[in-house]
């Protein structure tokens, strides 16, 4: 596929990056043809909404389907206190078009379920994951693994942070964590707090990652989990490693297709006993 | 021979609030052993009824994943640092698997 050309104003606004010898031109136009899809306009999507929209990446989807809460705003940098009760999709597609109007947002405001995914996937070269739920969490990665597109990762709880890249082939978050915890073992952010700022961390190092796939620069976090702790101010990292018995990326896959995720995080264990999982809106 | 353990803030209720621990031990499992007698309840924080650890959480000697060494049986020696990190999902948005949704 031809790559887009740059206007006279696409090389004023772009100046910083087109005199990095490893962006250039090529780089930006490389940016300008992608297509990155953001599973959450909150906390991680914000940031990297942000930074990616001025980057120029041409093309950013935005699946969430929650209106702004005045209990968001200690984060969610997207959002400002003129769109409590509105869209949250719609108020960053504001904000994003006063950022950069070149950029295309394109909103999927509707819950990610297993018979969306796929279709709402498709499309994109890369998918960032910012939701706040373990179904979704496990429905994004099989989705990803299925589809074959790189999964750029993160999660933050109260003063501490994670980001991975799962590229295909190269092992997915069943690789990490096999099953789920059962509902209420780990609590959410709504239940457990986080720090403002953090989501500000680990959403720009997810920015930054999807931008160095994009260029084909550097050392992804693939195979890497980073690990980002405020209070001591340290980053530090464990390896993620592909299972070969992975149900969705292993060897001898058993998931082909998208399950029933509060199904499957209802249940972690046969033994356990049925009980609904309740997922909670930060 | 004592043993860093970093325990995450779901396993801290059992630390007082400590969130490096040090241990001692030849294995992974004798480190889990020795912060169950120093505290109460450690051991059920991170394994099941069985003694298998939680699929949910997992546990490091250093940059390592025990699951792919020798599980619960994987040696550590002076001065490696063994990590415990249960899944974290939080990402501070909502769009969710299913449409269950309670606020």
């Amino acid at each position: 596929m031809a790559l887009p050309t740059l206007t006279p104003e696409d090389i004023q606004r772009y100046h910083r990056h087109l005199i990095i010898p490893e962006v250039g031109s090529l780089g930006q136009r490389k940016l300008k043809a992608a297509k990155v899809l953001l599973i959450g306009a909150g906390g991680l999507g914000s940031p990297a909404a942000l930074y990616l929209a001025a980057a120029g990446v041409g093309t950013l989807g935005l699946v969430d389907f929650d209106v702004v809460d005045v209990s968001n705003l200690q984060r969610q940098i997207l959002h400002s206190t003129s769109w409590i009760g509105k869209s949250k999709v719609e108020s960053a597609k504001s904000r994003i078009g006063d950022l950069n109007p070149q950029v295309q947002v394109i909103g999927h405001e509707e819950p990610l379920t297993s018979e969306n995914a796929m279709r709402i996937f498709e499309p994109y070269d890369i998918v960032v994951n910012g939701c706040d739920n373990f179904p979704t969490r496990y429905l994004a990665n099989d989705a990803a693994v299925l589809l074959n597109k790189p999964l750029v990762d993160g999660s933050i709880f109260r003063f501490e942070g994670q980001a991975t890249v799962y590229m295909p082939g190269k092992g997915c978050y069943r690789c990490l964590y096999p099953a789920p915890p059962p509902p209420g073992a780990v609590p959410s952010c709504a239940e457990a707090g986080v720090l403002g700022i953090l989501p500000g961390i680990i959403g720009v190092i997810q920015a930054i990652e999807v931008v160095k796939l994009i260029l084909g620069l550097g050392d992804s976090l693939q195979g890497r989990l980073l690990l980002f702790d405020a209070l001591d101010m340290k980053f530090r990292e464990v390896r993620v490693r592909r299972d070969p018995a992975c149900p969705v990326c292993g060897d001898n896959p058993t998931i082909h297709e998208l399950i029933d995720y509060e199904e499957f995080c209802g249940m972690p264990h046969r033994e356990s006993s049925v009980e609904a999982p309740v997922l909670v809106a930060v | 021979m004592p043993i860093e353990v970093r325990v995450p803030p779901l396993v801290q209720k059992v630390t007082g609030g400590q969130r490096s621990l040090t241990a001692s031990g030849g294995t992974v499992s004798e480190l889990i052993a020795n912060l169950d007698s120093q505290y109460p309840g450690f051991s059920s924080e991170l394994r099941d009824a069985s003694g298998q650890v939680h699929r949910f959480v997992n546990i490091y000697v250093n940059d390592e994943d025990v699951r792919f060494l020798n599980k619960l049986d994987t040696t550590v020696k002076d001065g490696d640092v063994v990590s415990i990190l249960p899944a974290m999902a939080g990402g501070s948005s909502s769009p969710t698997a299913g449409g269950t949704l309670a606020r």
